[in-house]
């Protein structure tokens, strides 16, 4: 099989690396070779962040470029739109409809741009948005925005629910497992 | 079953699993996880130094005891600790003794590119270079063995996305390894001339036994796929070319990049008609190669700058040029910045206000430097604030030194900042210091320090008491403000700025993202008292905009720090916590 690449965008602090975690996670059970790449450090500190997750026979590569991503799974409108480049053509775009104004946009130097998805979609890509935060918050926790995206993304894979809720119970704590497990729901029925 | 790791997460297995009994580090990116993991193993000792020569020498008395030793940084931590590295190679260890050097090739979280091969080459000790976590935790053990039977620390280099990567590793149980008795030998552990004389040579035969071992080491790997290209790659880069290139090529993958074999070289060239050097940063494989005479190409084609990927090789050696979508119009960055709440804006504005050049260092609070504050006037390298505004102040004198200030965190102070401090005090600079002390190594996410009372595992720890220090000193001036106080701010930067002699202001409050930091309520904006005028923007806080011309705060980020309704002549921030 050749190798699949998942892309996860967000700004820093949005909880894009428990998403790759439990992604890499679900991927090595089901028997493939996994490679996920994460980016720690300055940029984390309410940047814009990206992780790569890459799943097939045999992974080299940590690192997805322009043009490779199957899917971009965003927490944040704005990094879908600029993470766009990144889509391999014929590739999908999952993404949260939360906007988060970048200190430009705070200072006034820059707009935050009108109809991101629209003009997404009018370019040709296939793009599934909708509003995590709203579903998160009505799972119990804003903080669950990424479980949300995870359960829209399970429609994509050909896997059922056992495989996904296994790879929740491994990566989130269990006081909040409950709660995830509803945001997985929310999410995958949106 | 294998699991998912981290490279970092990898090695620090590797050592356990070796028998690693002592480690002592200090962070830094991408480099951290590595010692964050071992803290984990109760077998393993393990701590944060307050720098990373005192890491070194640390880890180097731990071997001379006999115990399996290791350090680990960032590669500019390697400049700091050059100095017991290049003269550790002399004397040699008892137990092994790993140091890793995490690089980081595009710069994700650095103030420099540097290529840490170069300190392996010049200090003359052997380095291994992983590109994968099961590599990691198998260099990390291989290194070990290395360490003891050629008698050397043995360098394992990784890069970020080695260290920041996780992959399937096969963890096996821990082999204990039992403490070699110390001897005393000084012709071995004494490097005074007389001695090192003896020692170079010794150094010199070395190189030479692990030449002849990297001829023929395991992990030296040529893969013939029976092509008449070769590609010569250590590292990420390996990764990389096996994505773009597949089985089509051969390839010599170097995981020993110090010292490197000539034979090997040599018998894989000869079989190729056109070689490619394929490795990040700077031409070190491809300078070997040249020097045996092999025909090649590398950097003419890749540069030194920044990483390298599978979509760069394929277009630079393939051609294939990648189909992009790009999103119609430009869109606004999204540069990191300080944290809602954090203890740092408050003296990066009073900064700012007043136009006080500002000599900076290396933290969160570099972020200082970014819009709208844009206080900072030069970051060079940890601890470099203080030293460079001594030197600026002494020979601008009265021109600078009531207009200028040098910024440090605590962390940055214990590492080196105190040592520039000395110089402040000793040789009588009028500068003003001030220590922003979040009680926490922030940036590198959250390390304990020698300030913060804690060690690496959370345990109480020694604690050194800023205050204490800086008037043991000699310092006069040393003041303490809070930093969500804006008037005090003020108030004391005035007073110190015209004090005529050197000073120290600490600011202090914990990191807002701490857990035990307790929060206020956020805070709200009266839009009927709001005028619009954005007196509040100007402290640049990503919970406050301003939105149909109005403040508006974002409860979601904010904690409550006020700093935001100090700007406000208005009155018209008000907490969203009810009135009892
Ligand atoms: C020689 C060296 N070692 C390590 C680092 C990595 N590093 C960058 S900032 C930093 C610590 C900053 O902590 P502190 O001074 O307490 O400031 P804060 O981030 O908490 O504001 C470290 C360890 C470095 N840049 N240079």
């Amino acid at each position: 099989m050749e190798t699949k690449n998942i892309m996860i965008v967000g700004v820093g602090g949005q909880g894009t690396l428990v998403a790759s975690k439990l992604l890499g996670h679900l991927l090595l059970s089901q028997g493939y070779d996994v490679k996920v790449s994460e980016v720690h450090g300055m940029s984390q500190r309410g940047g814009s962040v990206v992780t790569y997750v890459r799943y097939g026979d045999k992974v080299y590569s940590p690192v997805i470029d322009k043009g490779e991503a199957d899917y971009i799974v965003s927490f944040e409108i704005l990094e879908a739109a600029r993470w766009l480049p990144y889509l391999k053509e014929g590739g999908t775009i999952v993404t949260n409809t939360q906007q988060i104004d970048p200190m430009p946009v705070i200072t006034g130097a820059a707009q935050y741009p009108e109809g991101l998805a629209e003009k997404i979609k009018a370019a040709g890509v296939k793009i599934d948005a909708f509003d995590c935060l709203k579903l998160a918050e009505e799972a119990g926790t804003a903080k669950a925005v990424n479980i949300v995206l995870l359960g829209r993304l399970s429609h994509y894979f050909d896997l059922d629910d056992e495989a996904w809720m296994a790879s929740l119970e491994a990566n989130v704590p269990a006081k909040f497992l409950e709660m995830n497990k509803k945001a997985f729901l929310l999410g995958k029925n949106a | 079953m294998k699991k998912l790791m981290l490279g970092n997460e990898a090695f620090a297995r590797g050592l356990y699993e070796a028998g690693c009994r002592f480690a002592s580090s200090y962070p830094g990116t991408p480099s951290t996880e590595i010692t964050e993991a071992l803290a984990k193993y109760d077998e393993v000792y393990a701590e944060w130094a307050p720098n990373e020569k005192v890491a070194v020498e640390s880890a180097l008395g731990a071997s001379f005891a006999g115990a399996r030793a290791f350090a680990a940084m960032k590669h500019v931590g390697l400049n700091v600790a050059a100095d017991p590295l290049y003269t550790a190679s002399y004397t040699g260890v008892n137990g092994g003794l790993v140091i890793a050097v995490a690089d980081d090739p595009g710069m994700h979280s650095s103030q420099n590119e540097q290529d840490s091969r170069h300190h392996a080459i010049a200090s003359k000790v052997p380095m291994l270079e992983p590109s994968d976590s099961q590599e990691c935790k198998d260099f990390a053990m291989l290194a070990y063995e290395l360490s003891e039977e050629y008698d050397t620390p043995v360098l394992v280099r990784t890069a970020t996305r080695v260290a920041h990567s996780q992959s399937a590793v096969e963890q096996l149980p821990r082999s204990e390894k039992a403490l070699k008795p110390y001897t005393k030998q000084p012709g071995k552990y004494v490097m005074v001339p007389a001695n090192a004389r003896g020692k170079h040579i010794v150094v010199e035969e070395r190189t030479k036994k692990l030449i002849a071992y990297a001829e023929t080491a395991a992990v030296n790997k040529v893969e013939d796929n029976g092509s008449d290209i070769g590609v010569i790659t250590c590292g990420a880069s390996y990764c990389y070319a096996k994505d773009a290139l597949g089985d089509k090529v051969n390839y010599l993958k170097l995981g020993m990049t110090n010292p490197l074999p000539d034979k090997l070289f040599l018998d894989f060239a000869a079989k190729c008609k056109t070689v490619y050097i394929i490795e990040e940063l700077d031409g070190v494989l491809e300078a070997h190669a040249r020097a045996l005479g092999i025909d090649c190409k590398g950097k003419e084609i890749f540069g030194c700058i920044g990483e390298l990927n599978q979509v760069i090789i394929a277009e630079k050696l393939l051609g294939k040029v990648p189909e992009v979508t790009p999103y119609p119009e430009a869109l606004p960055i999204r540069p990191p910045v300080m944290c809602a709440g954090c203890p740092h804006r408050g003296v990066f504005y009073t900064l700012a206000k007043h136009k006080i050049t500002v000599s900076g260092d290396i933290g969160c609070y570099t972020l200082g430097a970014a819009k709208p504050l844009e206080s900072i006037d030069w970051t060079v390298c940890m601890g470099s604030s203080v030293s460079c505004l001594h030197g600026f102040n002494k020979v601008l004198g009265k021109e600078s030194q009531n207009k200028t200030v040098a910024v440090i965190g605590d962390s940055t102070f214990m590492h080196s900042g105190l040592n520039s401090l000395v110089n402040v005090a000793y040789n009588a600079s009028n500068s003003t210091v001030i220590i922003l002390d979040n009680s926490i190594t922030g940036m590198t996410g959250h390390q304990q320090n020698p300030t913060t009372g804690y060690n690496i595992k959370g345990d109480p720890a020694g604690k050194i008491d800023l205050e204490a220090l800086c008037r043991a000193m000699s310092f006069e001036h040393v003041r303490v403000v809070d930093p969500y106080d804006l008037k005090q701010c003020d108030e004391v930067l005035k007073e110190e700025l015209a004090y005529e002699g050197p000073s120290v202001i600490i600011s202090r409050r914990p990191c807002a993202l701490l857990k035990y930091v307790k929060h206020k309520a956020p805070l709200k904006v009266n839009t009927d008292k709001c005028v619009g005028c954005k007196s509040c923007m100007r402290i640049g806080c990503p919970a406050v905009s301003i939105k149909n011309g109005k403040a508006c705060v974002d409860t979601t980020l904010c904690v409550g720090c006020g700093v935001c309704s100090q700007m406000c002549k208005f009155d018209a921030f008000e907490s969203t916590k009810k009135e009892a």
